[in-house]
């Protein structure tokens, strides 16, 4: 069975269903963080004392990867716009350069987290780092998982904008808005963890 | 440019303004995290930074501003049950965050 509403625009919501469902997904996916903000700021608020945060984590190193990614969010809203000029080449060099970043920061959080263990520090050792770890490790599974999909766009998924060329520029529309989200968790997580 | 083709030059222009905005905005809120600031001027001015941003890849990247209503709406819901889930949370804290004491019965200070 087909699904319905891929390229033309349903009637009643006045988008198509893969949009209205990334962002339901997104609110969803609000909803989980959220709750993992609040319990920092529980926890946070709670305690009778509290590292701070910059003496024991790398802001260099956080700083590098804020712009590693937030870069990569516009090179991955510039291949969207290559495949609305229809260059199919400029959108493989932004869309390449999206998982470069991607990767590029998955390499920085895991030098970050070798520093870490290798302090002996662990998500165990005390509430601020189990809070680190959770966060910053959820967010780096949606990293790779938005990187899979991305990699499958820039490789084998592209072979549909020979056959549906508007149905895989949707596609790619909705894999940015999912990535764009990764990047607006991030830029939460940054001064949440970093900074403050 | 193909037959149906659309001309994205202003847009990509617009993408790369946006950006720039956000790596400067990157780069303000790392420097005024070496100030140290007091707790309270500290949070403000990183989580209002913050908020700026996330606005600028929403709006523009997300192209939210100008999005259908039936995108507006669930987003609207979402952030209504968000602020409430974090105000609860600050609300049963906020005896710690304003720097009150507990009180036991009849108003008594607790020890």
């Amino acid at each position: 069975m087909e699904i319905p509403y891929t390229t033309e625009v349903r009637p009643d919501t006045g988008l198509t269903n893969p949009k209205l469902g990334i962002w339901l997904f997104l609110a969803s996916e609000v909803m989980l963080f959220g709750s993992l903000f609040s319990s920092y700021a529980l926890l946070r608020s709670g305690s009778a004392s509290w590292p701070h945060q910059a003496d024991v984590l790398s802001v260099p190193l956080a700083t590098l990867n804020t712009i590693i990614l937030i870069s990569s969010s516009g090179t991955m809203v510039m291949a969207w716009a290559a495949l609305k000029s229809r260059s199919l080449s400029t959108f493989r060099v932004y869309m390449g350069l999206t998982i470069l970043g991607g990767a590029g920061f998955m390499v920085v959080k895991a030098i970050e987290y070798g520093e870490k263990f290798s302090h002996h520090l662990y998500p165990l050792t005390n509430n601020f780092l189990g809070l680190y770890f959770t966060l910053t490790g959820l967010h780096a599974i949606h990293v790779l998982v938005g990187m899979v999909v991305n990699l499958y766009l820039w490789g084998p998924g592209a072979a549909m904008w020979r056959t549906e060329p508007r149905r895989f520029t949707n596609r790619v529309e909705v894999a940015g808005l999912y990535w764009h989200f990764v990047d607006v968790v991030w830029i939460f997580l940054f001064p949440v963890l970093y900074l403050l | 440019m193909t037959d149906g083709a659309h001309d994205t030059t202003v847009e990509v222009r617009g993408y790369l303004m946006v950006l720039g905005a956000l790596l400067a905005l990157t780069l303000i809120t790392v420097a005024v995290s070496y100030l140290r600031l007091p707790e309270a001027p500290a949070v403000l001015v990183a989580l209002s930074i913050a908020l700026g941003k996330a606005a600028l890849v929403a709006m523009f990247f997300m192209h939210l501003n100008r999005e259908k209503a039936m995108v507006y709406w669930p987003l609207g819901l979402t952030a209504v049950v968000f602020v409430a889930l974090i105000a609860f949370v600050l609300w049963t804290e906020a005896d710690h965050l304003f720097g009150t004491r507990f009180t036991g019965a009849f108003g008594k200070v607790a020890p």
